[in-house]
């Protein structure tokens, strides 16, 4: 391919000029990104309204695609159904056999575990979900993985709250436009998510890997007690997350902990639930928190005895001082 | 293909102009669309997609040199980050310098053909992935390296085909639709 010829403008001045700003515009611009990306490097919330904006603008192209590809989901669904029916049915009708008798028993469970709860005067621990929405986008072509929801703060959504699907926690919101809101999902290095192993409660960290797994950090170390397949649930250290979500199962073992395959697979269902954030308040087992009143009085008295051995000192000091004269 | 028989000297031609906002808008738009696109066909839980709005700008900036002025990487770029998950300013910086980058190549190798175009390409896809990756740790979410090698190559052997999708944009831009007179 032959060369451009635009890059000899001839004698004209205005032509010098403009391929000169042009260049000049294009360095500022670097400058100018280069500053704007180190700025954001510690804080990465900067300029959230931006995206806001620009996810609000393009909210409703992207949960006409989310539609598209929940039908196709379920179209591919229908079609693969065809050749599987017949042994699928019966392993269902085995199933439901079973799940009945199951079902009885979990509801006898439910009473005598709400009457209990009834006697010892707790509350029930069930979130009630804020909104329900779409998955509309993620960030598929980048390193970090953000979503994004069909739900603002139009639908009460606020920062901090946990989103899951109706298989397990998907990850928080972050930042909240007017009708999306951008999800940190906890599949993202960033995002850590205290755990306990359903079975028996042996505490641990969720990190996300950034490739749809998780690394489990157990808090005590010494001999890794997990075992492939071990079920975690959410427990709720600390807030945010309610306690006693499912979030993954180890997949594979490490030195001080686990590889774990997140639940809540986000490609499977793209329904999503945004819940109340959790305060650790809320929970009745835990103790009351201290009295705020007493501890200002307290707080009061201690500085008040400081003030008083501060006089005391300086009275001594100036004791002291009058006596030297004195001599 | 009815562009294409409006392209060569049909009747229908005479006395008919393409639009100018749409010759000069549609490098922009493009881009800006591409930007937004890899997000929404899926919901994924790793870097898979390739990154189709830095692709697209350098398939404008080979197809038609000068088309998209020199700082257009910056506004681009800006786009770009408002919907990449990366913090912001880091496509504006990377595409600017991309910009003033492509000029100097094309400067000293002004006589390109396709294979040329691919490897230049591919160098700045890779060098852009990199970076990315390296950004990306920096500000809290460093992953393996691994995972960003299949999305290089998925973007290195989809990139003739970004060009030539382009290229079919760019026939589309030109296309005579304006009656004059």
């Amino acid at each position: 391919m032959a060369p451009p010829g635009n890059r000899r403008p001839g004698y004209s001045r205005r032509a010098h000029n403009n391929i000169f700003f042009a260049y000049v515009a294009a360095a500022v611009g670097t400058v100018v990104g280069g500053a704007l990306l180190f700025g954001s490097m510690g804080n990465t919330g900067n300029f959230a309204s931006l995206r806001n904006l620009a996810s609000d603008v393009t909210q409703p192209a992207a949960q006409l695609t989310a539609q598209g590809r929940s039908a196709a989901g379920g179209a591919w669904g229908v079609a693969a159904g065809y050749f599987t029916s017949g042994p699928e049915n019966a392993r269902l009708k085995k199933e439901v056999a079973l799940g009945r008798v199951q079902a009885v028993e979990l509801a006898a469970v439910k009473q005598e575990n709400e009457r209990l709860k009834a006697m010892l005067g707790l509350t029930s621990d069930t979130p009630k979900p804020i909104a329900f929405g779409w998955l509309v986008a993620s960030t598929s072509a980048s390193a970090r993985r953000y979503a994004t929801i069909s739900v603002g703060s139009l639908q009460g959504v606020k920062s901090g709250m946990p989103v899951r699907t109706h298989q397990g926690l998907i990850g928080r919101v972050l930042e909240v436009g007017l009708h999306s809101a951008r999800v940190l999902m906890i599949t993202d290095p960033e995002s850590v998510v205290p755990v306990r192993r359903a079975s028996d409660s042996i505490p641990a960290f969720a990190t996300g890997k950034g490739d749809g797994t998780l690394q489990l950090r157990l808090l005590t170390l010494g001999i890794n007690p997990l075992k492939v397949g071990d079920a975690f649930v959410t427990s709720g250290s600390g807030g945010l997350y309610w306690p006693g979500a499912p979030i993954a199962v180890v997949s594979s073992l490490t030195r001080d902990g686990a590889i774990a395959r997140v639940l809540g697979d986000p490609a499977v269902s793209e329904m999503v639930a945004v819940l109340p954030a959790w305060a650790p308040g809320d929970d009745p087992t835990l103790p009351p928190p201290a009295d705020p009143v007493k501890a200002k009085a307290d707080a009061d008295a201690a500085a008040k005895a400081a003030a008083k051995a501060d006089a005391q000192a300086k009275a001594t000091a100036a004791k002291a001082a009058k006596q030297k004269a004195a001599q | 293909m009815p562009a294409n028989r409006l392209l060569r000297g049909s009747a229908r031609q005479i006395s008919r102009a393409p639009s100018p906002l749409i010759a000069y808008a549609a490098p922009w738009v493009t881009v800006a669309l591409a930007s937004c696109l890899p997000g929404w066909p899926l919901i994924s839980m790793a870097p898979i997609m390739p990154p189709l709005g830095f692709m697209t700008l350098l398939a404008w900036r080979q197809l038609r040199p000068g088309l998209l002025p020199v700082w257009a990487g910056a506004v681009l770029g800006m786009v770009d980050d408002l919907f990449s998950g990366a913090p912001f300013g880091a496509a504006m910086a990377l595409w600017s310098i991309t910009m003033i980058v492509m000029d100097l190549i094309e400067a000293r190798f002004p006589w390109r053909n396709f294979l040329t175009d691919w490897l230049v390409a591919g160098v700045f896809i890779a060098a852009y992935l990199a970076l990315g990756w390296v950004i990306a740790g920096h500000s809290g979410g460093a992953i393996a390296p691994a995972l960003v090698v299949p999305q290089g190559l998925v973007a290195l052997l989809a990139y003739p085909m970004v060009g030539r999708t382009v290229g079919l944009i760019d026939r589309w831009r030109l296309m005579r639709f304006r009656v004059l007179g």
